[in-house]
């Protein structure tokens, strides 16, 4: 069994803070890591690797700079890597970005595929599902538990909102999981050394075949018209007043606003 | 209008499960109805998109609660949710209606579907939308403005979709306020059969667990205090304050993380988002991650000792102090203000 991983290099948004005087995202000096959902999907390929003797690829589109994020996967366990690059990627929406995901994935072969259901940093949750369209193939979301595979049927338990539901797919079939779902394993000494020599497979815009229109900006009917931070309500009154104080005034406010009902 | 031959009116996909509709269809129809009223001229509907079997009773509750029109399509494949059968209904439904802009609810259903709709179509997506207004410089080809929270909430993006259509956004629950009903209200029904090439399922579901939720659901609160780790030693006292006003606690996930309370009660991005009347913030610093949601909430007052606490700046009424000396003497003016 092929499984191939999608895996995004972002930033580390707990990191990022805004500038307040120019109310942009202050970016200088914030890590990037793996997307924690993205992570989840690694372990729960490698567990399957040892369980079933399965092969995982990652694919990854990004900057040249994510490969070192790649060789960290080797470490994990990985067998091949695979980054994607190329200037006339830049600006995808996640309409660009699954036609891209899936040429690459035509052009490896898969059995299984596995995307983390929301990247931290865009957060739109529409890659996974979006790649398995291009595909034609079927897709369970919200995956937090890989139950079994048996031949070419999978067993999976997806999180609702209200419910659990135990799913059956055929392979091929496009998991999302959850970064709850496991603990990603650290880092093996004798892999680390191994990576070191390991190469990353790197494809562009030629290596993949695919129409220009359907790529990066061109191929995206999203666009961002403006972007901005959050803007603080000017009309606040803070009061600083003793505790008794402060509870008649918090007591007489609901009251005259009728949320103190008898 | 040359540009998009024939596409018209905002449609909203009506989410149900067994044939109980979830408010979140309830309050896209409401503010599709705030959106149609902004741009008169273009004389737009708004249609509501209910998918499922037996459920064609449900349409004239659809139009109660503002629909114009009710596209319905009912069949047995359609009878419990899956990816495969509901992405082909309702891309033949946007090919044979053609609407402008589809709004769906940000639901673990709706992500799952509207994405895979979007890219057989190739319709723009915008995702988690939290605020949608006509572009007032297009409005002769209805254009809206998306915006969203990216980046675990630190930045917001307003997105458009100028060259294709139908426009779609995913909102999710709680975000726009639902109308009350109107049972008078009249509207018209259309029925739509699919044509499904495949009638094979791949993929099916084998066994459902129910979540015993225990407690309540604190997106149907009226009245929440919100309970951050500023309040962990007086959680008791939040909760007898919030029983007063006839209300109920909720937390960040601070608290939750702490082991203080359930995930269920986790209010923000990775939580529930709640629009309460009154919000009642408690030792909260006020983290963008948590403030997401809240902040649609009526009235928010908040309760915190560092006077350059973030929430403060999404509150209508901030008191500097602390919570746990304030708490219990506002659990006793409530107790008096209701005797008088
Ligand atoms: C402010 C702003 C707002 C945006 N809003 C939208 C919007 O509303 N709609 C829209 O279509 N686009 C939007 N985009 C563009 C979007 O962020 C990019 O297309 C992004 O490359 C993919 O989306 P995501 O980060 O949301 O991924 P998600 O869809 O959340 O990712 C899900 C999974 O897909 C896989 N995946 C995603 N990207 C990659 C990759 N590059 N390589 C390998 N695997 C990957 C990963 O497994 C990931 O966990 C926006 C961009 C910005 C800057
Ligand atoms: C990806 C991601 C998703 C997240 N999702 C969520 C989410 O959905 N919901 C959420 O809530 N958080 C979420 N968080 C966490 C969020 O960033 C904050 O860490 C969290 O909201 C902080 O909780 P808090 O305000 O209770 O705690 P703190 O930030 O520790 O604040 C405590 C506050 O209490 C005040 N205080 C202390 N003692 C007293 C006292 N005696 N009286 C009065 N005030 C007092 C302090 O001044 C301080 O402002 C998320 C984070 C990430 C990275």
């Amino acid at each position: 069994m092929k499984i191939v991983v999608l895996v995004k290099q972002v930033p580390d948004s707990t990191e990022i803070r805004v500038d307040k005087a120019t109310g942009t995202l202050i970016r200088a000096g914030v890590p990037s890591i793996i997307n924690p959902d993205d992570l989840a999907g690694v372990e729960e390929a490698l567990k399957l690797k040892e369980t079933t003797g399965a092969t995982v690829t990652i694919v990854s589109m990004g900057p040249p700079q994510a490969s070192e994020m790649l060789k960290e996967l080797y470490a994990r366990g990985v067998d091949e890597c695979v980054l994607i690059t190329d200037r006339k990627f830049a600006g995808a929406d996640t309409c660009a970005t699954s036609s891209t995901l899936a040429a690459a994935l035509d052009k490896l072969g898969y059995d299984l595929i596995i995307a983390g259901r929301q990247a931290i940093d865009g957060d739109t949750a529409q890659v996974g599902p979006q790649t398995a369209e291009r595909l034609g193939i079927p897709q369970v979301t919200y995956v937090d538990e890989i139950k079994a595979v048996n031949g070419d049927t999978i067993t999976v338990k997806k999180a609702l909102e209200d419910c659990e539901q135990i799913i059956e797919a055929k392979l091929p079939v496009v998991l999302t999981t959850l970064s709850g779902m496991n603990n990603p394993r650290y880092m093996n000494c004798n892999d680390i050394v191994d990576s070191m020599n390991k190469e990353v497979t790197v494809w562009t815009f030629d290596d993949l075949g695919i129409d220009e229109s359907k790529v990066g900006l061109a191929g995206s009917p999203t666009k961002v018209h403006s972007t901005f931070t959050k803007d603080v309500s000017a009309d606040t009154e803070t009061f600083t007043l003793p505790a008794n104080e402060t509870a008649k005034l918090i007591a007489q406010t609901l009251k005259e606003k009728q949320l103190i009902t008898k | 209008m040359a540009k998009f031959e024939g596409y018209k009116d905002i449609y909203v996909f009506v989410e149900q499960k067994n044939g109980e509709i979830a408010n979140v269809g309830y309050e896209l129809i409401s503010e599709a109805r705030k959106l149609v009223a902004s741009i008169p001229h273009m004389n737009y509907s708004v249609v509501g998109i209910l998918l499922g079997h037996n459920i064609k009773d449900k349409a004239q509750d659809v139009i109660a609660h503002g629909a114009d029109r009710v596209v319905v399509v009912d069949h047995e494949l359609l009878k419990d949710y899956s990816t495969q059968f509901y992405t082909d209904a309702l891309t033949q439904v946007i090919n044979e209606f053609k609407p402008d802009s589809l709004l769906t609810g940000a639901t673990v259903l709706g992500r799952d579907l509207a994405p895979r709709v979007a890219a057989r179509i190739n319709a723009g997506l915008t995702a988690d939308a939290t605020k949608i207004e006509m572009d007032p410089e297009k409005q002769d080809e209805a254009l809206l403005l998306v915006t969203r929270p990216t980046f675990g909430g630190n930045l917001f993006g307003t997105i458009i979709c100028p060259d294709t259509r139908p426009q779609m956004a995913t909102i999710r629950p709680n975000v726009f306020a639902m109308d009350a009903p109107d049972a008078s209200r009249s509207g018209e029904v259309v029925e739509f059969q699919p044509d499904f090439k495949d009638t094979d399922a791949k993929v099916v579901v084998k066994e459902v667990i129910e979540k015993v939720i225990e407690g309540v659901d604190i997106t149907k609160c009226d009245i929440l205090v919100g309970a951050g780790r500023g309040a962990e030693n007086c959680l008791d006292m939040v909760k007898a304050v919030a029983a007063e006003l006839g209300g109920e606690m909720c937390c960040t996930r601070a608290v939750i993380d702490d082991g203080f309370a359930d995930k269920e009660l986790q209010v923000g991005q990775t939580g529930k988002t709640v629009r309460p009347s009154l919000y009642i913030a408690c030792g909260i610093s006020g983290a963008c991650q948590h403030v997401a949601g809240m902040d649609k909430s009526d009235m928010i007052i908040a309760i915190n000792r560092d006077p350059q606490a973030e929430i403060f700046s999404v509150s209508n009424m901030g008191f500097i102090g602390n919570v746990e000396e304030i708490l219990p003497l506002l659990k006793d003016e409530i107790i008096a203000a209701k005797k008088a």
